[in-house]
């Protein structure tokens, strides 16, 4: 005697939020029952370990129908096979793109390709997410990075409209397709300690600040948001006066250095390594002409800046005293006539360098 | 030429791929109507084109509009080889042929393939220019409204039931042509669908000039169903009540227009429908479906003997016993009322009605349930115009059902209703329903004006308990039954249990809640063919019948509980096995007396001392006392008196009371689970017990304990939960808004061969539980709710197998104020007070209403419909021009906003807290469903899954293109599933109907803490729309 065929269809479809985490993460059937029993689930409703596994059943049914509409959630909301309350459709469409933040930061800056693909059990194996949840969280970054590709205006913005995303989640999926498309290297050891949302923060300030969409004149271009600005990165190189020419370096650290007397307990630190950190960070400004170099941005930042300071274990404190005055001296030196750019590079370095000093 | 369709294709979108290369699709559409078909340009490259195409008009007579659905089919244009189908949408315009429903079909459509399902949507707009050349309606009925709902509907007031209207039309089954050897499985599946669409309308059509010609408007209480006799052919039947429907003007439907028009009486409303047209102008009666007429000629009898047939003789009485055939002749009438409803209703051949609940004051007495059941042979029918057979078949078995209602002392049977069971060549023809006298009022033509309506209160008995009454003479009673005094106005006698098909009338006092009571029962048969397994079965049936009549009896004593409602007993025929299951509310009638306890008895007196006896008994007893709790079962003070005492006091009210002879506890034996040789035995164990009215259970044989066993298997229902299968919940009726609609379907393979019945009954058993189980698992969110209308469907599609399919409704209620409700009950008690309740409140809507539209019109652009409408129908009469203008005005909106408009559905006639305000016409739709590729589509489950939700999709979504946001009275009449999975192969069908209606929220509405009340009411049915 076997139940050969089961099903419940409700007019209103039915979605239990624990199961759809459960089946999102890959779990199977009996996987996901048993992680339902030890939750307790069967005391309500006097439920057995049957009932339990039918209702799993049907509920993973309904989720790999509406999967296909969830690839494209816009027509989620005009399609008619599924009755689902709004605020229930914005909740599938929000969790279905959730992604968990060991697995995004294994392929950030990684090409979305096949290759790539391949290599998810490995990603999986090491993270603990299951394949299956990886090859959906893949696949989403994919989709998300093709649909975006050939959209104009601002990618935070295409991607909540196209997606229907909170702000949250498509400014994170934004970061994402940024780090994909200029292919930033997270993956070395010593970025290892770097969270999803240190880099993610730092890919909105690219974002907002140094791409061709921040200018603001070009409203509606392709990869506007995506693309760096080619100008400022060529201007950047103006920025090599500040430790060429000697007589500059010296004025620019004698303001630092006086502003920062008596402020830190690490000002001897500091009055040492500045020639040694003003060069690290403006040859970073100056290279970043070259593909390579952009791609080396982070770890050039850590090595570079973040590894001597916390050698000489700078407090953030510390650090941002230094870095702002390191900033603001440059505009009184009077032979230095770069400010706008000046400001626009510091700007952003600055404020990765905040969020990505500490443990 | 009286009628002119109008079709417009708008777009499509999310169509599929057809060109791979491209990964685009050049689509085009064909409208087809009839004969003739329209083709649209073809918009080359898209998924999502847009058409616009002119008006497709088709000049049709209304004949085929009503029977010929529209045909809307999707192609691919191919330069170089055949298009390919992407898909099809049927469309029937039967809404659009009334003018007080629907009068645009506009919106998007599901695209049906029946191989791929649901392949994207398309955008139409479709209208109707009804010519109104009055004295040409000879074969066409348009203009008769049909309603699922069994009840009278809400806004509209029925000022005659007419009564019984059948009717059945036969076709060869395009699945079992010889066509079909050389036809794609598409094409036949195709054939199929068309067939029966066609069917349906023309079955509708012949019912609506039978309704026509009794001088009705409308047919309430519609049923239609398949008999899918393989080889044989199809079958489509129908039947339904012919009622005169007054709508509820100004109230109910609240529109600004009417109010211009105060002058224009509710009654004048009735103009509009054919059927004044019908009294004006009588109808030549050139029907060609005479033979259709229920007067059968000696020569259908003559066919009938040669076919083999087995008429089985079943007769369940109200709760005592199983009466074997049909039992004597009532005795002499009681009073004059009866014998003027007699005579009323005996002019006519089957006073049947198919309605569940009834205006109050129109049920009189109740007598019980009587069915009737008849195993016949198929053979193939040879000539479709001459369904004479099928007819002879049902004829026969209404007579019956006719002849057990006046052995009952009842001149009518309510809650009607016929259905069958078809394994191979033989089928079971079933008829059930309730006995019942009913009011003459509602049966006289010109009796309904108001002037008449204080003869209600002629009614001697109080319409609180009236119905519960006994109708039969009960010094000439048909079967043994137990008689008290009402325990309610203790003036007339009651039996001790009420068995009903029908709903529990809003007058009646109840005590406590009401549950789900089920009988399940499986029967082992050998294997047979032709007229030996024809006879096995009606063998049988008759034991069947009586042993789901015990369970039921002793499950419902087990509840503490005496009466049941909307009982419903199927039995499905497989090859190896029989199926049987009764379903029913249980509830507690304070005016029938309290039922006993279960006894348990040993085969001996001796066996009594036995502790395992004992321990049974124990068991008994603490789940009636955990049940009674449970159901909130506490009958007034006043009933606990001793019944005795009430026959002394009433003496004098009723001369033969002391006399009568209340039948002694040796009748009871009767129902006792083994036969009646023991009986004698048993009454003197029965007397030991020392208490009357115990209920004995004998344990003789393992059997019996193994039942003993199986009634307490079934598990109450986990706290916060309720379940009925009736329109009413007894005892809640404080809902909130919460609806859950749903479908469940279960197959189960027995693998073991050598199964017992016993074995085969828990399994059985177990089956339904888990269903049940599972249900309140899945819809615990809703807590507290109930499951109402809990419809079990039971087949066995092959020799293996058994499907249960389970259609239902969860809604929540307040759990506060749950006791509030019981005692505000009393208050309804004369239809008159209902019925001012009722209008009153509603006059007062209207004033509100203009707001109410603009919100509606915002979420669906619903409203906008039923602001002109009444309009246009006042126009038609003067120049069907403008009419059409002005439907065109407001079609021009319906469409281009891309939220999916909400469609509710319940299998209930009412929602809770909304208030419908039109109904649009009934949706009856057959879908067939087929792959090849059956684990690609996820197995079984996957398959019929997607397919239920598809289902589902195309119903809300024609509810949709209406104009409506509901569905109410929502039933899944069939669903055969049949699988091959050797071969990756699975085929489905479906037929699905209900009412497609507009309704509004009450909470709107300023008067809404009045109105919440008697909506709610009204919802039930019963009293709301007089």
């Amino acid at each position: 005697m076997s139940v050969e065929l089961d099903v419940f269809v409700g007019n209103t479809t039915i979605m239990d939020e624990e199961v759809y985490q459960l089946w999102l993460d890959g779990y199977t059937v009996n996987d996901a029952v048993k992680v339902r029993m030890e939750g307790g689930v069967m005391d309500e409703c006097e439920a057995s370990k049957d009932v339990l596994l039918s209702d799993t059943m049907d509920q993973y049914r309904t989720f790999q129908m509406c999967e296909r509409l969830l690839h494209s959630p816009a027509k989620l909301a005009n399609q008619l096979l599924f009755q689902i309350p709004p605020h229930r459709q914005i909740m599938l469409i929000e969790r279905y793109y959730a992604f968990d933040d060991t697995f995004v930061r294994e392929v950030l800056g990684k090409k979305l390709s096949k290759g790539t693909k391949k290599d998810l059990d490995d990603i999986s194996a090491k993270t603990g997410v299951t394949l299956k949840s990886c090859r959906r969280q893949f696949d989403n970054f994919k989709r998300v990075f093709k649909v975006v590709e050939e959209l104009k205006g601002p990618l935070v913005e295409n991607i909540r409209q196209h997606f229907l995303l909170s702000d949250k989640l498509a400014r994170d999926y934004a970061a994402i397709v940024f780090f994909a498309n200029n292919r930033f290297e997270t993956g070395k050891r010593k970025l290892q300690y770097l969270s999803f949302q240190d880099f993610a923060f730092c890919a909105g300030q690219l974002i907002s600040n140094w791409t061709v969409g921040a200018v603001g004149e070009y409203n509606m271009v392709e990869d506007m948001d995506v693309d760096l600005d080619k100008e400022f990165l060529q201007e950047l190189k103006e920025l090599k006066i500040l430790i060429t020419d000697k007589d500059l370096l010296d004025q620019h650290k004698s303001l630092v250095c006086t502003a920062l007397r008596g402020k830190t307990k690490v000002f001897p630190e500091m009055e040492t390594s500045f020639k040694n950190l003003s060069r690290g960070l403006i040859n970073i400004a100056a290279k970043l002409t070259n593909t390579k170099d952009v791609r080396d941005f982070f770890i050039d930042l850590v090595e570079k800046f973040i590894e001597p300071c916390r050698s000489d274990r700078w407090t953030a404190a510390d650090m941002k005293l230094y870095l702002t005055h390191y900033t603001n001296s440059a505009h009184i030196l009077d032979t230095f006539k770069h400010q706008v750019v000046w400001d626009r590079y510091m700007g952003v370095v600055k404020s990765c360098i905040f969020k990505m000093y500490h443990d | 030429m009286p009628g002119k369709l109008k079709a417009k294709i708008v777009a499509g979108r999310h169509l599929p791929v057809m060109d791979r290369a491209s990964d685009l699709t050049d689509a085009f559409v064909e409208v087809k109507f009839g004969n003739t078909t329209f083709k649209t340009d073809v918009c080359p490259k898209s998924l999502n084109p847009q058409w616009n195409s002119e008006w497709f008009k088709f000049e049709v007579d209304d004949e085929d509009l009503q029977d010929e659905p529209l045909q809307i089919t999707v192609l691919d244009h191919d330069t170089y080889s055949a298009n390919d189908a992407i898909g099809k949408v049927y469309i029937d315009i039967d809404p659009l042929l009334y003018s007080e429903a629907a009068s645009v079909i506009s919106g998007w459509f599901p695209i049906y393939d029946t191989i791929h399902g649901i392949r994207g949507e398309i955008n139409v707009i479709v209208k109707v220019e009804l010519f109104n050349d009055l004295n040409r309606f000879r074969q066409s009925s348009c203009g008769v409204k049909f309603f699922c709902t069994t009840c009278i509907p809400q806004c509209y007031r029925a000022t005659l039931v007419h009564g019984f209207v059948e009717e059945l039309v036969v076709n060869e089954d395009p699945e079992y042509q010889w066509i079909d050897r050389i036809r794609t499985p598409r094409a036949s599946n195709e054939a199929r669908q068309r067939l029966i669409s066609l069917m349906s309308g023309e079955l509708q059509r012949k019912i609506g000039l039978k309704v026509l010609e009794m001088g009705g408007n409308a047919v309430v209480g519609y049923l239609q169903c398949f008999d899918l006799e393989g080889e044989s052919g199809l079958v489509v039947r129908a039947i339904g009540t012919a009622c005169t429907l007054d709508k509820l003007s100004s109230g109910s439907a609240p529109n600004t227009n009417t109010h211009m028009h105060p002058n224009t009486a509710p009654a004048s409303n009735a103009c509009n429908s054919p059927s004044k047209d019908g009294k004006e102008s009588p109808l030549a009666h050139g029907c060609r479906s005479t033979h259709n007429s229920p007067v059968h000629s000696v020569c259908s009898s003559q066919r009938l003997s040669q076919n083999f047939s087995v008429s089985v003789p079943t007769l369940i009485f109200t709760g005592m016993g199983s009466g074997g055939s049909a039992g004597k002749e009532a005795g002499p009438l009681r009073t004059l009322l009866r014998q003027q409803t007699q005579t009323a209703l005996e002019q006519r051949e089957f006073p049947f009605f198919t309605l569940t609940s009834f205006p109050p004051g129109f049920l009189l007495h109740v007598g019980g349930v009587v069915s009737a059941r008849s195993v016949k042979l198929l053979d193939r029918i040879h000539n479709p115009d001459e369904p004479e057979t099928r007819d002879a078949w049902w004829e026969e078995i209404r007579q019956e059902i006719k002849s057990h209602a006046r052995a009952l002392g009842c001149h009518a049977v309510v809650g009607y209703s016929e259905s069958t069971s078809i394994c191979e060549e033989v089928c079971i023809l079933s008829a059930s329903g309730t006995a019942a006298i009913l009011n003459p009022r509602y049966m006289r033509e010109g009796c309904l004006d108001i002037g008449c309506t204080d003869h209600r209160f002629e009614d001697p008995s109080p319409p609180s308990c009236g119905f519960c009454h006994i109708p039969y003479d009960e010094l000439n009673m048909p079967f043994p039954a137990q008689l008290t005094y009402c325990y309610h106005c203790r003036r007339q006698k009651v039996p001790d249990v009420l068995f009903t098909t029908i709903d529990l009338p809003s007058e009646a006092a109840v005590a406590g809640k009401g549950c789900l009571i089920q009988a399940r029962l499986c029967r082992l048969k050998k294997k047979a063919q032709g007229e030996t397994n024809a006879t096995a079965i009606s063998n049988l049936l008759p034991f069947m019948e009586y042993e789901l009549h015990t369970q039921l009896m002793n499950k419902l004593k087990l509840r503490s509980m005496n009466a049941l409602f909307g009982l419903h007993i199927q039995i499905s025929v497989g090859e190896n096995m029989l199926l049987g299951l009764a379903s029913a509310t249980g509830v507690y009638l304070t005016a029938l007396p309290a039922p006993g306890g279960i006894q348990i008895a040993g085969k001996t007196p001796g066996d009594l001392s036995n502790e395992h006896i004992s321990s049974i008994q124990k068991r008994i007893n603490d789940t009636i006392a955990v049940n009674k709790e449970l159901y909130q079962i506490n009958p007034p003070k006043l009933f606990a008196l001793d019944p005795e005492v009430f026959c002394g006091i009433n003496m004098e009210l009723a001369e033969e009371g002391v006399g009568s002879p209340i039948p002694e506890p040796r009748h009871r034996s009767r129902l006792f689970r083994s036969h009646s040789e023991s009986s004698d035995e048993l009454s003197e164990l029965d007397l030991s017990h020392g208490k009357k009215d115990a209920f004995v259970l004998e344990i003789d044989d393992t059997d019996a304990v193994e039942d003993i066993h199986s009634l307490l298997i079934d598990a109450p229902p986990p706290t916060g939960f309720y379940s009925c299968n009736t329109e009413n919940m007894p005892g809640i009726s404080n809902w909130t808004s919460g609806v859950q609609m749903f479908t469940s379907v279960r197959v189960l393979r027995l693998s073991n061969a050598n199964l017992t019945n016993q074995g085969l009954n828990k399994i059985f058993t177990d089956l339904c539980e888990n269903l049940l189980k599972s249900f309140y698992f899945k819809l615990r969110s809703m807590i507290p709710c109930c499951l109402c209308h809990l419809n079990f469907t039971v087949a066995v599609p092959e020799e293996e197998l058994i499907q249960v399919t389970v259609t239902a409704v969860a809604m929540t209620y307040d759990k506060e104020q749950t006791q509030e409700k019981t005692a505000e009950k009393p208050v309804n008690k004369g239809s008159l007070e209902a019925e001012e309740q009722l209008q009153f409140p509603l006059e007062l809507c209207a004033d509100s209403s203009s707001s109410n539209i603009q919100t509606a019109s915002k979420i669906s652009g619903v409203a906008e419909s039923t602001n002109i409408s009444p309009r246009v129908s006042s126009l038609e009469r003067c120049s069907p021009l403008q009419e059409g203008r002005s439907r065109s005005l407001r079609s021009s909106r319906s469409f281009g906003g891309s939220s999916v408009t909400v469609v509710k559905m319940t299998p209930l006639s009412f929602l809770p807290g909304i208030r419908i305000i039109k109904y649009l016409g009934i949706i009856n739709m057959f879908f067939i469903r087929e792959t090849t590729s059956l684990r690609e589509e996820g197995g079984v489950s996957g398959f019929l899954h997607s397919f239920i939700a598809e289902v589902f999709a195309m119903v809300r979504a024609h509810v949709a293109a209406l104009g409506g946001n509901a569905v109410v009275s929502y039933s899944m009449k069939e669903c055969v599933f049949m699988e091959n999975p050797n071969k990756n192969q699975a085929q489905c069908l479906i037929n699905v109907s209900g009412d497609a209606v507009i309704c509004i929220s009450e909470t709107d509405q300023e008067s809404s803490a009045s109105t919440a009340n008697t909506g709610q009411t009204g919802g039930g049915g019963t009293d709301g729309a007089t």
